[in-house]
């Protein structure tokens, strides 16, 4: 990136509330069912029929705002948004607009240098999705489908307060990781649950006015985010440098180009006509409803990372990686619960890596894990009392991964069981010893580096089982007399 | 043949009593409509099978001893309710080929109390017009005059009810549209307050303002019909949960102690003086039953036109956003682009009125101009809700005139929007505020009836009715009936 420029970004989040029906509908807001199954007279814009709000979409939205520290809005609108298209039933989306649910609250955010920031929250509402458009294998003509019509949406508005496509790729992930973590949404980004668009302007270095900004659309990954970022920031520096102006426009990212283009100018834009909808009350929410839906609320991911840090004695890098989802941190205290306190190291390291490792191999959640919290804990219990050494262990596991059994029926049935009788090793030690006289010399006049030599010989011929520990010990003994 | 001078009491009663029989009323409704709808033009749709299978089916629960006050009598829907399986056109192109899928609240409850639809009820395009001549059905003829015009929106309601063609008729009320027509054709309409009857399943025109009624001869049955159809309702989030009142069983309360309104900002330079003559006796009447007639003042009355003229179009630009060919409705077959196809199916599917209201309500939301409209007019409407509402801490109800001259004729307005609009002058505010108003008739002026208004406070539909009824057994101006018209079939 050109030195000199500062770029300024901020979020729009739109997250798919994870409730049965829609929002104003009792229809199903299922994934994936045959088009314009699941909309009714409501959702399909019917001639007299009127809209009814989900209470359910308004505790999930309340729940977001406790976990943010935002205030929760006792009043808020519903207004529409005026505009024709085809997948747009009613030719308005029912949305907020001056008076919003959520207000306020923010978000910590952790960058890869181990430095964190705040990124405020400007808002988040309620409001419809559209239905789809379906341009292809309809012969020049267009199908609708209004199946995701009057499906509910939290969006989530930030600050400008992102300095980097990094910061907002981190961002985006974290509001991904909490709205997941408190259970209103389930982050899917294939089906479109979870999507994002980009208000992105650069300025000159310590100017503390705003650019010009472009908003990119419909970014659903968390990689196309940052790619796109990146491109834009480097566009309006160009564009700025060459003494060109930035227009104020909505852009579309191409990932397979991997460039931004414009889609249309703030000229083309609609007039939306927002008013209040005459067919909503206000949305009027009780402090008795705010205190029921916070007593349900869970242990919020950073509170539950410090807990592990503070309780369990765990580095704050490996407490931020187990607090990834909390099904993962049910997980790792699920394993430390069972395998005891004094072992959180050693179960953190098994999580966050061979755990981790299996996992990412195989392309599954931790809830499909093949090895469960109760086994993997026979493991590591395994380790801490020294029947088998960390380097088995890995053996082990991948055999429990596979299916084999628990750790101890494969420990029996391959023989693993670590050697620690000092007669038994140091039978072998001496048979090495015999057959390596002039490897010993060496040793001994002063090449400490073949110790290691030693240790293998010795791992060799007890097939690993050796107590790595017992092995270090008595091999020094017995090569310095 | 003479119409049925039959109250709906004495009609249900007659049912009961198995002196007459539903599927008899009905047929007797039916013939009226064939006989005489050719001159009026009341009715849009007439569904006559469907209607003498539910006289047939009242008749049986009848004589089963089952069925309550309201089963058998027959009724007609104004045709911006949805029915199931019946045309439901609001008077527009634009819905000329649409049948509902279900049925509205109003005409399930109704259609639950045993009353039989005979058929739907012509009226002014989506509700927009105060003289039922911008109905793609073309307009609706006074049975008082026929050259004349029987008012809007709900004109054919109020036709059809004046002719004696059905007993009562539901209808709507944005700005007046059950009062005015009832008081142009010599009958009653009553509008409850907003929130008291389900709006599910009629076909909105501005939200915050429409509210269903009823079109009858007297406040009796006026209030026995409205019993059936009002009430809470989950499907609409502005109906009000409350309990609604046993209406009929105050309706015997004399007046002595009741505390009517008379504001000097309804006997205007703008009202007629035969009209003016006209409430002055009925004022005489209920001061005579007892009540005190009491001076209260609504100073912002006068805001009440342009504030309509501001509220109203803004919700139906975007209530009738809907009507864009793509789903249902009029769809213009000589569109070569999306864009194409939403300009032609709606300069082809609405009429002039409904366009020019659409575009006044376009401009009044958009940018720039939404705060010295659409913000002013939301200030407009709250200081004439608080002028009622201050007013009502002094008296029981508010009387005034329903319009400002009786009916004029068709064609005599249409050129001029704005005249048109100031026929409901008097009416406008009552629905601003989301008070509820009767208009029952008091007297004619050169043979055309005058209507008297009666305005309560909020979810006071009570006392308005209580007013009404006694007004009406203390004169007869409601039993007066215009000779039939010619018999004819329908053009």
């Amino acid at each position: 990136m050109s030195g000199g420029w500062e770029p300024v970004i901020g979020l729009e989040i739109h997250a798919q509330l994870a409730t049965r029906s829609k929002i104003f509908s009792g229809a199903a807001t299922a994934y994936g069912a045959a088009p314009n199954t699941q909309a009714c007279l409501v959702d399909l814009g019917y001639p007299g029929v009127l809209p009814v709000l989900n209470a359910e979409a308004v505790r999930l939205a309340v729940r977001f705002g406790l976990a943010i520290g935002a205030s929760i809005a006792s009043r808020s609108v519903f207004a529409r948004k005026n505009y024709f298209y085809p997948d747009l039933p009613k030719g308005y989306q029912i949305s907020q607009y001056e008076l919003p649910v959520v207000q306020g609250g923010s978000l910590r955010i952790e960058l890869d240098d181990g430095s964190s920031r705040t990124v405020r929250l400007t808002r988040a509402h309620l409001e419809e999705d559209a239905g789809k458009s379906l341009h292809e294998n309809f012969h020049g003509l267009s199908g609708i489908d209004l199946n995701r019509a009057g499906t509910p949406l939290l969006e989530i508005v930030s600050e400008p307060d992102m300095r980097s496509a990094k910061e907002a790729a981190a961002y985006m992930r974290r509001i991904h990781q909490l709205v997941r973590w408190i259970g209103i949404c389930d982050g899917n980004m294939q089906e479109g649950s979870f999507r994002c668009d980009a208000n992105v302007s650069v300025r000159p270095a310590g100017s503390t006015q705003l650019g010009t900004r472009t908003e990119i659309k419909n970014l659903n990954s968390f990689r196309f985010l940052e790619r796109a970022i990146l491109f834009e920031i480097d566009r309006q520096i160009g564009v700025l440098e060459d003494g060109g102006r930035i227009v104020q426009e909505t852009r579309l990212y191409d990932p397979d180009r991997d460039q931004t283009r414009s889609m249309r100018s703030k000229e083309e834009a609609n007039d939306y006509r927002y008013f209040p909808d005459p067919d909503l009350l206000p949305l009027e929410i009780s402090e008795a409803l705010i205190a029921e839906v916070r007593a349900t609320l869970p242990e919020l991911p950073d509170a539950r990372a410090q807990r592990l840090v503070a309780e369990a004695g765990l580095g704050a890098g490996e407490a931020t990686l187990l607090t990834a989802s909390r099904e993962l941190a049910d997980y790792f205290e699920a394993v430390l619960a069972a395998v005891g306190p004094g072992h959180a190291r050693l179960a953190a390291t098994w999580v966050n890596g061979e755990l981790a490792a299996a996992l990412n191999r195989d392309a599954l959640g931790i809830e499909a894990a093949r090895v469960d919290a109760q086994a993997l804990a026979g493991l590591l219990a395994r380790i801490a009392d020294q029947t088998i050494s960390g380097k088995i262990a890995k053996e082990v596991f991948e055999a429990m991964w596979a299916g084999e059994g628990s750790a101890d029926q494969i420990i029996d049935r391959k023989g693993l069981r670590q050697i620690t009788d000092s007669s038994a090793l140091e039978q072998v030690i001496d048979q090495v010893i015999a057959a390596n006289p002039g490897q010993v010399a060496e040793y001994r006049a002063g090449k400490d580096k073949l110790f290691g030599f030693f240790v293998g010989q010795v791992m060799k011929l007890t097939a690993g089982k050796g107590n790595p520990a017992q092995v270090n010990e008595l091999l020094r003994r017995k090569l310095a007399s | 043949m003479q119409g049925d001078d039959r109250s709906i009491a004495e009609l249900a009663r007659a049912l009961r009593e198995r002196s007459t029989s539903s599927r008899e009323l009905v047929a007797a409704s039916l013939a009226r409509i064939e006989r005489f709808d050719g001159a009026l033009n009341a009715f849009i749709t007439v569904t006559p099978e469907q209607a003498l299978a539910a006289a047939d089916a009242a008749d049986a629960r009848l004589a089963r001893g089952e069925g309550g006050p309201l089963t058998g009598v027959p009724i007609a829907h104004k045709d911006i309710f949805c029915t199931r399986g019946v045309a439901t056109t609001c008077a527009s192109k634009m819905l000329a080929n649409f049948i509902s899928p279900y049925d509205a609240t109003v005409v399930e409850r109704l259609a639950a109390a045993g009353l039989v639809c005979v058929g739907k009820t012509n009226m002014d395009e989506f509700a927009m017009g105060s003289s039922n001549e911008t109905s793609f059905f073309g307009p609706v003829r006074n049975p008082w005059d026929l050259e004349r015009s029987p008012g809007g929106s709900s004109g054919g309601s109020a036709a059809a009810v004046a002719a004696g063609l059905v007993p009562a008729a539901t209808g709507t009320d944005t700005g007046g549209s059950i009062r005015q027509p009832a008081a142009l054709s010599g009958i009653t309409g009553f509008k409850p307050s907003y929130g008291r009857v389900s709006r599910y399943g009629m076909i909105a025109f501005a939200s915050s303002l429409d509210q269903a009624g009823i079109l009858a001869r007297s406040a009796e049955d006026a209030a026995l019909v409205v019993e059936a159809m009002a009430g809470f309702d989950p499907r609409d989030s502005t109906s009000a949960d409350l309990p609604v009142p046993r209406y009929v069983a105050e309706l015997g309360r004399p007046l002595a102690g009741r505390r009517i309104g008379v504001p000097p900002e309804f006997f205007d330079a703008g009202l007629d003086a035969g009209c003016a003559a006209r409430l002055r006796e009925a004022l005489e009447v209920l001061r005579q039953l007892g009540a005190e007639i009491v001076d209260v003042s609504l100073p912002h009355l006068g805001l009440s036109v342009p504030t309509y003229y501001i509220v109203a179009p803004a919700e139906a630009s975007s209530n009738l956003a809907r009507f864009d060919g793509v789903r249902f409705g009029h769809r213009s077959t000589a569109a070569g682009s999306l864009e194409e196809m939403y300009k032609r199916s709606r300069q082809e599917g609405f009429g002039a009125e409904v366009r020019r209201r659409i575009m006044t309500g376009t401009y009044v939301l958009s940018t720039g101009y939404y705060d010295a409209y659409y913000l002013q007019a939301q200030k407009a409407r709250k200081l004439i809700a608080e002028d009622l509402r201050r007013a009502f801490d002094r008296v029981d109800v508010i009387a005034g005139p329903t319009t400002p001259t009786p009916a004029f004729r068709l064609g005599e307005k249409t050129d001029d929007p704005v005249q048109m609009y100031l026929n409901d002058i008097y009416t406008i505010a009552v629905n601003l505020a989301g008070v509820p108003g009767i208009s029952v008739p008091c007297g004619f002026v050169d043979g055309l009836p005058v209507g008297l208004q009666l305005i309560g406070p909020a979810f006071g539909e009570a006392a308005v009715l209580n007013v009404a009824h006694q007004y009406q057994c203390a004169t007869d101006w409601h039993r007066r009936r215009p000779a039939d018209p010619p018999a004819g079939a329908k053009r």
